[in-house]
């Protein structure tokens, strides 16, 4: 490799490939607005993944609760659209600030708790957000949620919003990964007694891990909330289906690695489409509802022999296939 | 004062069958130091389990426990020793990725049970279903009895099983110190798999006795696993006897909430004294028992 003598930049040449590839896409191929929706889908995925790896991978507070920061953010968005028809694009900044805020509320509660203690507070104070979304109907409109006409018809203006949101985060934890907050982070995952005991004041740079996530998961809301045009509680506090599939992506994808989640949404959103279409139309029909059966197995699979996910296990997937030469790309 | 004693008489019937649920994941999370998050949905293949038998071969629910409970237990240990034993020694960043594994298996039975059987609502309509027995102003579901006097009699063999046999010993000993435990000649591998059979088991057992009087769809079991841990936490992390009032606590808790604050809170109360629970008194109730 060309680059291992020179200092490592920011933004590596592979990255700017990857950047380029997917601002490009678009242009070339003339897409579905099927596709087009997945490869926003995947967008959104990867901002959810790559909050939730800073906090768990990075910092090891492993959160079972991310659906509670996403469902702020996108009712950030909703709400004063709600009631005094402001635009919700505004969530886009509100939702943040609003993760953040309500992050650091349950975060004097659950940052109280360790390990598995942690995850199970998380995880019911999201719950708890779902069914207080649920009920007060003057405030949320209840299980009816919130309706707003999308902006544009076309998919494409959604597709570039959420690729330089996506770049915005993904950039923003590069970066806090190679202060010393980063190394701080991973100080706490490793050991936090120990951490503490060398004198890093555990608590507040938990509480900026929390900060970073928060946002990046609120920010993720609002912008479902802008694209889709319609939230309820049960979707955006989902306890399966945010806060879980967001573990999962950055579980297949490589815990504690920059790209990981990028890639676990991407395969995530791929085998359960691939499957949900009946592999694009062209196999039988009842293997389309087999699409989070087959995705449950996958999480099974690289739990078992990929523990690191697919890009912390890049050398080992390259040893096991020989067609990969020893590459590293973190 | 009848709507208070109504409530409380309720509440305390399904604490029955909480508490089962209860133990089942306080042993888990005793011995093998997890979350259980598939737990609900062990309940859920229970259910399944049982409903298919009353639906194609018009066995009555509380007969085909004899196939549901085996069925489970052995499904758990297979969970158990092919799935999470396997981490055990496994090198990973997180060290949750046994927990992380349970909620794979969750969502694979979920998505199992939802291809074999559809996401339709199913329910058991037995003679028994709809009985009621009138007692001074109470009335009292019948299913609901049955399942209170299976649930304190399954207890009862729980406590005589752990304090008093070879392999209870050893269960508590393992929840103990598993290094201790091995080195006094407990095959604790061993051990571990069984108990995880055994949690399995037990909320199966709680799934069956719940079936006539709930209704089942694939999606059932992720309520059930968070009220099993909201239980256990409120016991005291792998503690029986506290698993038994944590049970009794929250449907009593959750009964007398929905009467009086709303009914659409009912799901948040458990939630909200577990938070609370969690941060105070992060022991439980298991200050105040020994096992």
């Amino acid at each position: 490799m060309k680059n291992k003598n020179k200092k490592q930049s920011l933004v590596s040449r592979n990255e700017w490939i990857i950047l380029l590839v997917a601002i490009v896409i678009p242009f070339v191929f003339d897409f579905s607005p099927y596709i087009q929706g997945l490869l926003i889908f995947i967008l959104m995925w990867v901002i959810l993944g790559s909050s939730w790896n800073l906090l768990a991978g990075f910092t090891g507070q492993v959160s079972f609760g991310h659906a509670a920061y996403f469902g702020i953010g996108a009712y950030a968005a909703g709400l004063p659209y709600l009631h005094y028809h402001i635009s919700p694009w505004w969530g886009l900044l509100t939702g943040g600030i609003a993760a953040i805020v309500v992050g650091y509320l349950l975060g004097i509660m659950v940052f109280r708790l360790r390990g598995p203690y942690f995850a199970l507070g998380t995880l019911a104070s999201a719950e708890i957000l779902r069914i207080v979304f649920g009920q007060e109907e003057w405030l949320t409109n209840g299980h009816n949620g919130i309706l707003y006409m999308t902006t544009w018809v076309s998919k494409y203006p959604y597709y570039f919003i959420g690729l330089a949101l996506t770049v915005a985060a993904l950039l923003s934890i590069k970066i806090i990964m190679k202060t010393k907050a980063g190394f701080y982070f991973l100080s706490i995952r490793e050991d936090e007694d120990a951490a503490s005991a060398l004198g890093i004041n555990t608590k507040k740079y938990k509480n900026i891990s929390t900060v970073v996530s928060t946002f990046w998961a609120g920010v993720a809301g609002a912008f479902y909330m802008i694209y889709m045009g319609f939230i309820d509680p049960e979707v955006v506090f989902a306890l399966h289906n945010i806060s879980i599939i967001t573990i999962l992506v950055a579980i297949i994808g490589g815990v504690g690695t920059i790209w990981g989640p990028a890639i676990g949404a991407v395969v995530m959103v791929f085998v359960q489409e691939f499957f949900r279409s009946a592999f694009f139309g062209f196999g039988p029909q009842w293997i389309s509802g087999m699409h989070a059966l087959i995705f449950g197995l996958l999480v099974i699979f690289v739990i078992l022999y990929l523990p690191g996910g697919i890009m912390g296990d890049w050398d080992l997937i390259g040893k096991k296939l020989k067609f990969v030469k020893k590459a590293k790309v973190n | 004062m009848n709507t208070f004693l109504q409530s409380l008489v309720s509440g305390l019937l399904i604490g029955g069958l909480y508490a089962i649920i209860g133990i089942g994941m306080s042993l888990i999370m005793g011995v093998l130091k997890i979350i259980n998050l598939a737990h609900g949905q062990l309940m859920m293949v229970a259910m399944y389990v049982t409903w298919a038998l009353w639906q194609f071969l018009g066995i009555d629910p509380y007969l085909s426990i004899i196939i549901a409970v085996p069925f489970v237990f052995f499904l758990g240990e297979g969970i158990s020793k092919f799935l999470l034993h396997p981490l055990m020694e496994k090198d990973s960043i997180l060290p949750e990725n046994q927990v992380l594994m349970t909620v794979g298996i969750g969502m694979v039975l979920v998505e199992l049970a939802r291809s074999i059987f559809s996401s339709d609502y199913r329910s058991v309509q037995t003679s028994y279903t709809d009985a009621n027995i009138q007692l001074g102003g109470i009335s009292l579901s019948v299913p609901m009895v049955i399942a209170f006097v299976a649930a304190i009699i399954l207890t009862s063999g729980m406590f005589y099983l752990l304090t008093k046999t070879d392999l209870g010993r050893s269960i508590r000993a393992t929840a103990q110190d598993k290094d201790a435990a091995t080195l006094m000649g407990i095959s604790s591998g061993k051990i571990t798999v069984f108990t995880y059979g055994l949690g399995s088991a037990l909320v199966a057992a709680a799934g069956t006795f719940l079936l006539p009087v709930y209704y089942l769809y694939p999606d059932v079991g992720p309520i059930f696993t968070v009220k099993a841990f909201v239980i256990t936490i409120l016991g005291g992390m792998g503690s029986t006897v506290g698993a038994i009032a944590g049970g009794l606590v929250l449907g009593i808790a959750e009964t007398l909430g929905a009467t009086y604050i709303s009914m659409g809170y009912r799901d948040a109360i458990g939630l909200v004294i577990f938070l609370l629970v969690l941060v105070f008194f992060p022991d439980g109730l298991k200050r105040f028992t020994k096992i």
